[in-house]
């Protein structure tokens, strides 16, 4: 970021292809146009001096009464019921989910 | 303005228990009123992508037996409410205003609505959405914007503009919504309602569609304070579903409200009332802060220094949850899959492209770059930073202050289409809201005068973490005072 960073169209291929997305040329175009726009703005950042700041992934680091622990005793539970969760896909044999063949050659 | 239709004075909680109590007005009627509300309005404001009438009139017709047998009604019996797309349902659809989920039929109920349905609440049906919940305007969602109830050329705000029009035009009494940058703050204030955001923790979000895990919550959007603080009591609590669920007890978030504000605290930071607030608003919120200092409150001057730096860390932090989040949306276990794929990574990336819209597009790929090797430093783990100095700002202001009182919004409700191709000047709609997403903090936005054009404008009222019924005391004391 300190340089600035630019984003280049071939960035916007590796980050897409990353991503699992396939972007027509077009949205290519408009992806490079927005990212640099949007990490333009974000280069703001650079302006505080970090060095010294612990980074916060989580509000219950911050909060002095919260909750201290979650973890819960390592017990199996029933899950939801396999038809139900079957009838949401797109195709399964009833067992499994079926996707197209995995090995490309 | 145009409002569409007379105004009338929307139902509450309260009276929703009168008449059932006193029979004057059973379950089942208010459900249908509801409906014919939908019925007449909707089409034009386009707040619900899905009703389910027949379960609706079952569920008020077992509150209807109740009351027939004399028996103790439960605290939300026969309230007709309206549930945010991005909220699961047994048996219903869950689109999250994305193609990529067009016909997917939830299996499970989340904890939220479930708690609201076990209080006798009436689920009329699902409500419109940016999707998956990224958008300041509603016009991100894939089943087409929301129109402003107050006028219908005008955005709702987002992303929960379904949830804040359903009722600001009265077909609903209460919803949910959820709000990870100012999803349920924002648009409150562009409809004129009262909008929550409970401390991050506060509601489970068991059964929630996940956009950005560390900052998405759950809240409840009422035409008044008190029935919100009875929504919120409904709907908050620990839940062994959710592992980041507070197990702090649930306090009677009713209790305070009337306590008024003498005596109090009340910080207004200088960096909310800088370049870019329209003076409307300016005027308006100021005129809310005057009578809450002749009410009794001590106003104080307060800064949040890192204020500036809270919309770029909120874009990079949301974006890289998202990106994950997100990952899971690939055609095999629910929603949309394209046809005829050779190979299961061409299967992969056709849906994704087929079933996702634009905004949520950019945002994946914002969200990929910036945790990506040799970013990450720079991106991910910079904005982490700031947020912890953007924390830190409000637990040093809350040691001097009880609550703080800001603008909602820079604008009152933008018109549609306004700023759909300027991503930065649409983030930048939410520039007062995402600093309580980043800090865990609770709030609310609680309208706070119109605008010449008669546009709704709203206060934020901003509380420590888990001090919701001080925000809720102060916004009484707004409501009161505005009549």
């Amino acid at each position: 970021m300190s340089d600035s960073a630019t984003v280049s169209v071939d960035d916007v291929r590796r980050v897409a292809e990353l991503a699992n997305l396939e972007l027509t040329a077009e949205e290519e175009t408009r992806m490079l146009r927005d990212l640099n726009a949007i990490l333009g703005h974000v280069s703001q950042l650079n302006e505080l001096d970090t060095s010294a700041v612990a980074p916060m992934a989580q509000v219950s680091e911050v909060i002095g009464d919260g909750p201290q622990s979650v973890l819960r005793p390592d017990q199996t539970r029933l899950s939801l019921d396999r038809s139900r969760v079957m009838s949401c896909a797109p195709e399964t044999d009833g067992t499994f989910f079926k996707v197209p063949k995995v090995i490309e050659r | 303005m145009t409002v569409e239709t007379t105004e009338t004075k929307p139902l509450s909680i309260g009276d929703i228990r009168t008449s059932i109590e006193s029979r004057t007005r059973n379950a089942t009627a208010i459900a249908k009123d509801c409906f014919h509300q939908i019925e007449a309005r909707d089409a034009q404001i386009h707040a619900y992508l899905s009703t389910n009438r027949e379960r609706a009139l079952n569920q008020a017709a077992r509150i209807d037996d109740l009351a027939a047998k004399g028996e103790a009604l439960p605290i939300l019996a026969g309230v007709p409410v309206g549930i945010k797309d991005v909220l699961t349902i047994e048996g219903l659809p869950a689109t999250a205003g994305s193609k990529i989920l067009q016909g997917y039929c939830a299996p499970y109920t989340g904890t939220a609505v479930k708690k609201l349905e076990e209080a006798g609440a009436i689920v009329l049906g699902k409500l419109n959405c940016d999707e998956f919940a990224m958008g300041s305007s509603n016009e991100n969602s894939a089943y087409g914007p929301v129109h402003n109830p107050h006028a219908l050329d005008r955005v709702p705000g987002g992303s929960s503009g379904g949830s804040a029009a359903a009722v600001a035009a009265g077909m609903a009494v209460a919803t949910l919504g959820t709000d990870t940058g100012g999803s349920i703050r924002q648009p409150a204030s562009f409809c004129g309602v009262v909008g929550i955001l409970p401390t991050y923790g506060r509601v489970s979000r068991y059964g929630l569609i996940a956009f950005a895990s560390s900052l998405d919550r759950i809240g409840p959007f009422t035409a008044n304070v008190r029935d919100a603080a009875t929504v919120l009591g409904v709907i908050a609590g620990h839940d062994p579903m959710d592992a980041t669920s507070s197990p702090l007890p649930v306090p009677d978030y009713t209790a305070d409200l009337d306590k008024g504000v003498a005596g109090l605290k009340l910080g207004v930071p200088s960096e909310y009332f800088a370049e870019g607030l329209d003076p409307e608003v300016r005027a308006a919120i100021g005129n809310s802060i005057e009578k809450l200092r002749a009410a009794g409150a001590t106003i104080k001057p307060i800064s949040l220094p890192h204020t500036r730096y809270a919309i770029p860390t909120y874009y990079i932090i949301a974006t890289a949850e998202a990106s994950a989040n997100l990952a899971r949306f690939d055609g095999v276990r629910y929603g949309y899959r394209a046809k005829d794929s050779d190979t299961l990574s061409a299967m992969y990336r056709r849906s994704r492209d087929g079933g996702f819209g634009a905004e949520v597009k950019r945002r994946i790929m914002l969200g990929t770059y910036a945790l990506s090797a040799g970013y990450y430093d720079a991106y991910y783990k910079k904005a982490q930073q700031v947020r912890r100095l953007l924390t830190e700002d409000f637990l040093k202001a809350f040691t001097e202050v009880d609550a703080i009182l800001t603008p909602t919004a820079p604008t009152a409700a933008f018109k549609l289409g306004e700023k759909v191709d300027d991503p930065v000047s649409m983030y930048l709609a939410d520039i007062y809201t995402v600093t309580a997403s980043l800090a865990g903090i609770c709030g609310l936005s609680v309208p706070s005068g119109k605008s010449q054009e008669g546009l709704p404008i709203g206060l934020q009222i901003l509380g420590k973490h888990f001090d919701e019924a001080m925000i809720l005391r102060v916004a009484q004391t707004v409501e009161a005072l505005q009549s």
